[in-house]
């Protein structure tokens, strides 16, 4: 019986000391998540508030909807989401990299354009046996968003030209450049008709209905994650990582450690626009997919939110950018009730802005750190206080 | 100031003597033409960019132009169709009240400072008016206007008026989302313009598609002017600038010379650069950074929320979208070199190229030429990445742009 007493004791050590292990990691981990929860979860709130003050019948279980996402539709819902979330993870990657050196990469959206511009010619044009006829097409998209990346880095390096101003006017010269070409080259009918002719099979990202049913979802997905991974071994792992990162936090120490500050601005750009334009060429080489109205594409903005919610980082890129699909996935389901997907940008909106002031927050809290170390500390000796006059009553009573 | 004066004189002769020369031997008509379709989209630019160049001489990036415009333009019009709908219901008429407080407001304070300046001069009226005084005066004057406005149906001038009021109190009350996060809790100024740009058009869509089920707005009232009694008869400058153009350009001028002095000429204005050059240097003079730099991004909210209602009263429709004009207004500003002067020319040729796109086609040689409208649009963008890149060095950037100003940082 003893026995059995000291074992079960045992084994109930064991367990308290992993719950308070699991415990600690989960503490870690929701430190680190925290200000993105924090912030998703005020997006939704304020989500929530929008949808009933426009329709109360409706706004739970439009809210479950939207957050369910691709969820909804089963697993071909699920394949579709995986499909739109590969290119918003590239955008949001690109803009993560250029943070991790300090730079702001707005124009994500210009580079996802010049290379979905490329892969589109090479797709569309040109006549290869199918391997060969999509590396190409991705290779040139990756070039031509290499390119787009550049012009920023160095005019920021060389002429120190703020990087968010060149970038914008980036994005709107690769608008023009990618109307007038899409129309004049590769549209469908001539003149009239601006509609752009979809990308020829071979060079198509090949489906995987082995694993998704039903579901427009290709291989992107997978060269998504796979370049995250080596973004991740390049930006942690490597010495043109740590070059790249020590810029961004100093730029003049890195300048005294004797780094070469300036072509590491160019670097990052130009591998950020790297990034980007894959995501590019991944959005529009597509089976079937055409275009027919022009406006800059929207995911290179999505990538800014990624990035932020991702909290600078490649990994965290992945799994934003997978929230971000997910959502805008669950904002076309949600038009089932009596809201329109716009719901989603406006939540997403909130999200940045309460990003944007939770660093602040963060930054305030940090510096009143030991003000309110002290508050709580005031407050526990009252709370012990009361709990001693609290004992003393209960006793004077039993001695009464 | 003199020499400047003579020189400018000389070369606005040259111009015009040239241009009446062309108006009696050959048919410029064409030429009439551009111009006043410049007229509609050069007062948007001009507008936008002082906005812009107001916040950003504070020391606070405006990224969000184009949102607040956006922003602007959507209650602007739903403002506008209100008003056309007669009569007017409620909500219409305590949205006039609003309008109306805000004009006998501005009328009270104008009426104010120009007593104040002969007050200065007599130095005999011992009357000192309190801000709420002010308040009350025009409330008070307020209600007949509202009274009167609900009974009549409203004249298209002032029409137009009222929307730009409009505009510009969403636009400041939108932009001070952006404010407050950028100088008071010193949040990335570039992070939370972002958001505002996204969440406007998103706003404007949702907004009309589920109360109004279609997010495409039509104005029916044409707002643009024929002929301007007298000035129109003047041989060149009554043919470009006084027929066929729209309010829009006149108030446009007004509000550059506004700017252009309240920058340059009072003391806030001194102020608001020396925020923008130097702030620590400032706030040991004693200026406040913090509302200094607030007030600069609501002026600049209010002049981007008028550009957003003038980018939508000549096109006559809106849909959501007001076509990259905040983007290209900050692409104005940089090209202007933040300064009022360059933006007024930097505005002119931005226009210019835009009305270029829309007629090159009319024009033998740029025929010939048989681009495509886009390349026009796209030249005014990297003709700003080309000054960029030449004149960075000589560029007039405010020192402290997009840096966070903090007191107790050394």
């Amino acid at each position: 019986m003893r026995k059995v007493k000291s074992m079960c004791q045992k084994v109930w050590t064991f367990i308290k000391h992993m719950l308070l292990f699991i415990k600690k990691v989960l503490g870690r981990v929701f430190n680190v998540l925290k200000p993105s929860l924090i912030s998703v979860s005020i997006g939704l709130f304020i989500g929530l508030i929008i949808m009933l003050i426009f329709d109360a019948y409706d706004a739970f279980p439009a809210l479950g909807t939207l957050i369910a996402g691709g969820f909804t539709g089963g697993i071909s819902g699920v394949g579709d989401m995986l499909e739109m979330a590969a290119p918003i993870m590239l955008a949001g990657l690109s803009v993560a990299f250029a943070f991790k050196t300090g730079l702001f990469n707005i124009g994500a959206s210009g580079q996802m354009m010049m290379g979905a511009l490329a892969s589109l010619f090479v797709g569309i044009l040109i006549k290869l046996p199918p391997l060969q006829h999509m590396l190409l097409g991705l290779f040139v998209g990756i070039l031509a968003g290499a390119i787009w990346g550049f012009v920023p880095g160095i005019l920021k390096a060389t002429r120190n030209v703020n990087e968010v101003v060149t970038s914008i006017m980036m994005n709107y010269i690769a608008l023009y450049i990618f109307t007038t070409m899409v129309i004049t080259f590769l549209s469908q009918g001539a003149g009239t008709n601006s509609t752009s002719r979809p990308v020829a099979n071979s060079a198509a990202l090949p489906r995987i209905p082995w694993l998704f049913p039903n579901s427009t979802a290709n291989i992107g997905i997978f060269i998504a994650i796979g370049v995250i991974i080596i973004a991740h071994i390049i930006i942690h792992k490597t010495t043109l990582g740590f070059s790249l990162k020590a810029s961004g936090f100093s730029f003049e120490g890195s300048k005294y450690a004797g780094m070469n500050t300036k072509a590491n601005i160019v670097t990052a750009m130009t591998i950020s626009g790297v990034f980007a334009g894959l995501g590019g060429s991944i959005l529009y080489l597509v089976q079937s997919k055409t275009i027919a109205d022009f406006h800059i594409f929207t995911e290179g903005f999505d990538g800014i939110s990624v990035a932020l919610l991702g909290l600078g980082e490649p990994i965290g890129a992945l799994f934003a950018g997978l929230f971000l699909a997910n959502i805008r996935m669950g904002g076309y389901y949600m038009q089932l009730y009596s809201y329109t997907k716009e719901l989603v940008d406006m939540v997403v909106a909130i999200i940045i802005y309460s990003i944007a002031v939770s660093a602040a927050v963060q930054i305030f809290l940090k510096k009143n750190k030991e003000k309110i170390k002290a508050f709580r500390e005031k407050r526990k000796m009252i709370k012990n206080q009361r709990k001693v006059m609290k004992q003393a009553s209960v006793n004077g009573g039993d001695a009464q | 100031m003199k020499k400047k004066l003579i020189r400018y004189g000389i070369i606005f002769i040259a111009i015009y003597a040239v241009l009446l020369i062309l108006h009696y031997t050959t048919n410029i008509s064409l030429f009439y033409q551009m111009v006043q379709s410049m007229t509609t989209s050069f007062p948007i630019l001009l507008i936008v960019a002082l906005g812009g160049l107001i916040s950003e001489r504070s020391g606070v990036t405006n990224i969000a132009l184009e949102g607040i415009m956006i922003m602007g333009a959507f209650l602007g019009i739903w403002f506008i169709t209100s008003l056309e709908s007669y009569p007017y219901s409620n909500f219409t008429v305590f949205v006039i009240f609003l309008v109306s407080v805000a004009f006998m407001l501005s009328f009270v304070l104008t009426l104010l400072f120009l007593f104040d300046i002969y007050r200065e001069k007599k130095k005999c009226i011992p009357i000192k008016v309190k801000n709420w005084m002010k308040f009350v005066a025009a409330l008070i004057l307020a209600i007949p206007l509202t009274l009167v406005i609900r009974n009549i149906q409203v004249q298209k001038h002032f029409i137009f008026l009222m929307a730009i009021m409009v505009g510009g109190g969403v636009g400041a009350l939108y932009s001070m989302i952006h404010a407050y996060a950028a100088v008071y809790l010193k949040s990335n100024q570039i992070i939370s313009a972002t958001a505002l740009n996204i969440f406007a058009p998103a706003f404007s869509i949702f907004t009309s598609r589920v109360l109004r089920g279609s997010a495409n707005y039509y104005i029916v009232t044409n707002m643009q002017i024929k002929e301007v009694p007298i000035l129109s008869k003047i041989p060149v400058i009554g043919q470009m600038f006084f027929t066929n153009t729209y309010l829009t350009l006149y108030l446009a001028i007004l509000i550059f010379i506004i700017v252009s002095i309240f920058l340059y000429r009072t003391r806030f204005g001194l102020r608001l650069r020396a925020c923008g050059e130097n702030p620590q240097a400032a706030d040991s003079l004693g200026v406040n950074i913090y509302r200094t730099r607030f007030i600069a991004v609501t002026l600049s909210g209010v002049l981007a929320g008028m550009g957003g209602i003038l980018y939508v009263l000549p096109s006559k429709a809106y849909s959501t979208t007001v076509a990259g004009f905040g983007f290209l207004s900050i692409a104005v500003l940089i090209f202007g070199n933040w300064k009022p002067r360059g933006i007024i020319l930097a505005a002119i040729f931005f226009g210019f190229m835009r009305t270029l796109a829309l007629y090159y086609r009319e024009v033998p040689f740029l025929e010939n030429l048989n681009l495509r409208s886009d390349i026009y649009n796209a030249i005014p963008f990297i003709a700003t990445i080309i000054v960029l890149a030449i004149f960075s060095k000589k560029s007039s950037v405010p020192k402290a742009l997009g840096q966070i100003y903090d007191q107790g940082q050394r």
